[in-house]
């Protein structure tokens, strides 16, 4: 990491990732810029906020702005940070709510949404390749990630469920030992 | 301007924030039931449309909340709705970041970054699978998927592009 971001750059970052999640995403989205565009945050940190901020209530993607923007800037970042991530959306999302009510019709936007889900999913999936090749390293890891795939994606189990059962073992496995020296 | 609305909209909101620990979708049985039975600010098909564009619009998908309070009150409902939505959680973030931040060197860090990466990259994976579970995905859009996961896993275009790529090909039928 360089130097902090300003807040432009952090209104203006936020908005980029925001835009490019048309079809979903998000968090892929976010990995792409945040961690190997502008190297703000090593994977490890950025993997750890995701979760924490999925835990927290909240919209998990507006919860990563904030915990994002607190880190460089304090108060004024985090809100720099949902300005971006929000503001054009919600414009977007105003200008199509008036269409909707106006004239009682969804935005014939299906088929481009259909394609852009499965590119949006493949980019879900490159990042669970690219994160996966450094952590997944060992035989616990794996274990870890695949019963958590079980039990919250094929099971469907509330992610509070998974993670109170899961979080200890993995906090217990990786916490740091006395190095023999 | 209905000042009760927007009060109600408020509390509404602000209290939904709050509860809405795994994500803004865990909330929304009780934004319909409110926002529909007990408000009756829209209606039943009005509530599932208004999901629909959400999830089809850029940005967090919590932004139904804009469309409901915009529904309800108007444009000050929307951002109402909206800041609403977002305060008290952003503030609970703000705490726990601040938190993290002083316990940059403790060993409770060390192990919650290192321990959380393999549960983070598995809940991803499950969001992956959920996502094209969501998006009702036939053999082509499974195709179209791992031709992109490819180029995306092994060179270096712009993502930008592969997705607008896919949206192109989406707009012509072809998945």
């Amino acid at each position: 990491m360089s130097e902090k971001p300003t807040l432009p750059e952090l209104a203006l970052t936020f908005n980029h990732i925001a835009l490019a999640s048309f079809g979903g995403g998000l968090s892929a989205w976010s990995r792409e810029v945040i961690v190997v565009e502008k190297k703000w945050m090593e994977d490890e940190e950025f993997l750890s906020a995701v979760t924490m901020c999925r835990i927290l209530p909240g919209a998990n993607q507006v919860n990563l702005a904030v915990f994002v923007g607190v880190k460089f800037r304090g108060i004024p970042g985090a809100l720099a940070a949902v300005f971006g991530l929000t503001l054009v959306p919600v414009l977007i999302v105003l200008a199509m709510a008036y269409f909707y009510f106006q004239f009682h019709q969804v935005p014939a936007v299906a088929g481009i949404l259909k394609g852009a889900a499965a590119a949006a999913v493949a980019l879900t999936l490159s990042m669970v390749f690219k994160t996966g090749r450094k952590c997944l390293v060992g035989l616990i890891p794996i274990l870890l990630f695949l019963a958590i795939f079980l039990m919250n994606g094929i099971a469907r189990w509330p992610l509070l469920a998974c993670l109170s059962l899961l979080a200890p073992l993995a906090i217990g496995w990786a916490w740091p030992r006395e190095k023999k020296s | 301007m209905n000042i009760r609305t927007l009060v109600q909209i408020f509390l509404l909101f602000s209290s939904l924030s709050i509860l809405s620990i795994g994500g803004g979708n865990t909330v929304l049985p009780e934004m319909h039931k409110k926002a529909v039975g007990s408000y009756h600010w829209l209606t039943d098909k009005q509530f599932a449309d208004v999901f629909a564009i959400s999830q089809a619009a850029p940005g967090p998908s919590i932004l139904i909340v804009t469309m409901i309070g915009y529904k309800a009150a108007g444009i000050t409902g929307a951002v109402l709705a909206t800041i609403a939505m977002m305060i008290p959680a952003g503030i609970l973030v703000y705490i726990v970041s601040r938190v993290w931040e002083h316990a940059k060197n403790s060993p409770a860090r060390k192990a919650v970054e290192k321990g959380f990466a393999p549960l983070t990259v598995g809940l991803i994976l499950a969001s992956a699978w959920i996502m094209s579970k969501a998006a009702d995905h036939d053999w082509r859009a499974y195709l179209l998927t791992g031709i992109c996961t490819a180029i995306f896993s092994t060179t270096k275009i712009n993502p930008l592009l592969i997705v607008a790529a896919a949206g192109l090909i989406g707009w012509l039928g072809w998945v």
